[in-house]
């Protein structure tokens, strides 16, 4: 899979549930409508919930990447 | 057993009001929605508010009444979602109803009978609801309530396997289910549902990444669904688990499981056949649980078998 350029980037390894979320939505709030926000999680719960979460915000995940003990997420804003 | 049914104790009450004219309207009270309170007079009556759900304008209402019949200015919410107006002198039991039928609330009920279901908020808003439990509780109290029964019979509906109606210790329960498909081309391998399922239902393959799904371990919840960025993962179809006989109390039964992927608008003959099942099968004062202990639980799924069949049996009817 070809990567896909990210407008913006959030680290949120450590961050907890649903806090993770709540700064991913908040930053695609500032972003515009096509733009793509990455976002790392951590496995377990954050990448259990997170997703979904997204999706029902109506925005795309484009890509996902395991990174060891971790997930690089990249995210359309719809 | 007269003393059963809260509706009889209430008739005897004008009987000791020597003198005294009562207006009691008996046609309220077959419903058994008042309860006699440890306080001399005093009744806690209970409100039909099927699945919990009451409209705000119309509880704006409910609650001017409570304070205008409660002695004491309370209500308890019941632990079957409905609302309970709290020291209600017997006297006013039909002025009370006749305030209440303004606003289109009625009373609810006790005794051997359908009771009103209970639901929780389900797929309307609900993120994890996979059936729409409170359209569903609804039907039933507006087909079913009431229904005479040797026993008590209590029908709740949960939106999916969390079952926060608790569908194991009901009479009979729904529970809500979805069943997953997968599609490969669209499938990236990127490993979220294996993460997503709690059930251990899919494993990643330790190469592509793709899942491998067992269907033994799948519960039906939908998370998978849910969690997959590229729709890989979809609704192949929705339904209703099906629960009978269990019960709460002093002696806790767990219900039996008799079918999967019950479809809505079979929902319906399900209630009719198992009351039918119920009729012919059950004694007075005996839970449809313990019917089934006595009788056996595959004569209640062979009796069910035409109407399971638009889903999927459970023949052995497991606990």
């Amino acid at each position: 899979m070809a990567d896909i350029k990210a407008d913006a980037s959030l680290d949120l390894r450590g961050i907890l549930c649903p806090i993770n979320f709540v700064k991913t939505k908040l930053k695609l709030e500032t972003m515009d409508v096509g733009q793509v926000l990455e976002v790392v999680l951590d496995d377990g719960e954050p990448i259990q919930n997170v997703p979904k979460s997204i999706k029902e915000e109506g925005h795309k995940i484009v890509e996902v990447k395991k990174e060891g003990e971790h997930f690089r997420l990249k995210i359309q804003k719809r | 057993m007269v003393d059963k049914f809260i509706e009889d104790k209430v008739t005897r009450v004008p009987l000791k009001k020597d003198g005294q004219e009562v207006k009691v309207d008996f046609n309220d009270l077959k419903s058994g929605g008042f309860i006699k309170q440890r306080q001399k007079d005093l009744f806690a009556v209970r409100l039909r508010c099927p699945g919990g759900r009451i409209d705000t304008k119309k509880l704006i209402e409910i609650a001017k009444i409570a304070d205008k019949y409660s002695k004491k200015g309370v209500i308890h919410l019941s632990f079957r979602q409905s609302l309970e107006i709290l020291y209600v002198d017997y006297k006013e039991f039909d002025s009370l109803v006749r305030d209440l039928e303004k606003i289109g609330q009625k009373v609810a009920s006790c005794g051997p009978r359908v009771r009103v279901p209970t639901a929780c908020g389900g797929c309307e808003y609900n993120p994890n609801g996979l059936t729409d439990t409170q359209q569903m509780a609804k039907m039933v109290d507006e087909k079913y309530f009431g229904t005479p029964c040797y026993h008590k019979f209590k029908i709740s509906f949960s939106g999916c396997p969390i079952d926060c109606a608790r569908t194991r210790e009901m009479d009979l329960g729904f529970q809500g289910v979805v069943e997953p498909t997968w599609d490969e081309d669209t499938c990236t391998g990127c490993t979220i549902c294996s993460k997503a399922c709690k059930e251990d239902a899919i494993v990643s393959h330790p190469e592509t990444g793709k899942p491998i799904y067992d269907p033994l371990k799948c519960i039906y919840c939908g998370d998978c669904i849910r969690a997959c960025p590229t729709e890989s993962w979809q609704a192949k179809r929705y339904g209703h688990f099906v629960r009978i006989g269990g019960k709460h109390g002093r002696h806790p039964r767990e219900a039996n499981e008799v079918a999967n992927f019950i479809p809505n608008e079979k929902v319906p003959e399900v209630i009719e056949k198992t009351l039918e099942w119920y009729k012919i099968n059950g004694k007075k004062g005996e839970r449809i649980g313990k019917a089934i202990d006595r009788v056996g639980v595959e004569s209640y799924t062979k009796f069910m078998e035409s109407v399971f069949k638009s889903g999927e049996p459970v023949p052995t009817g497991k606990v």
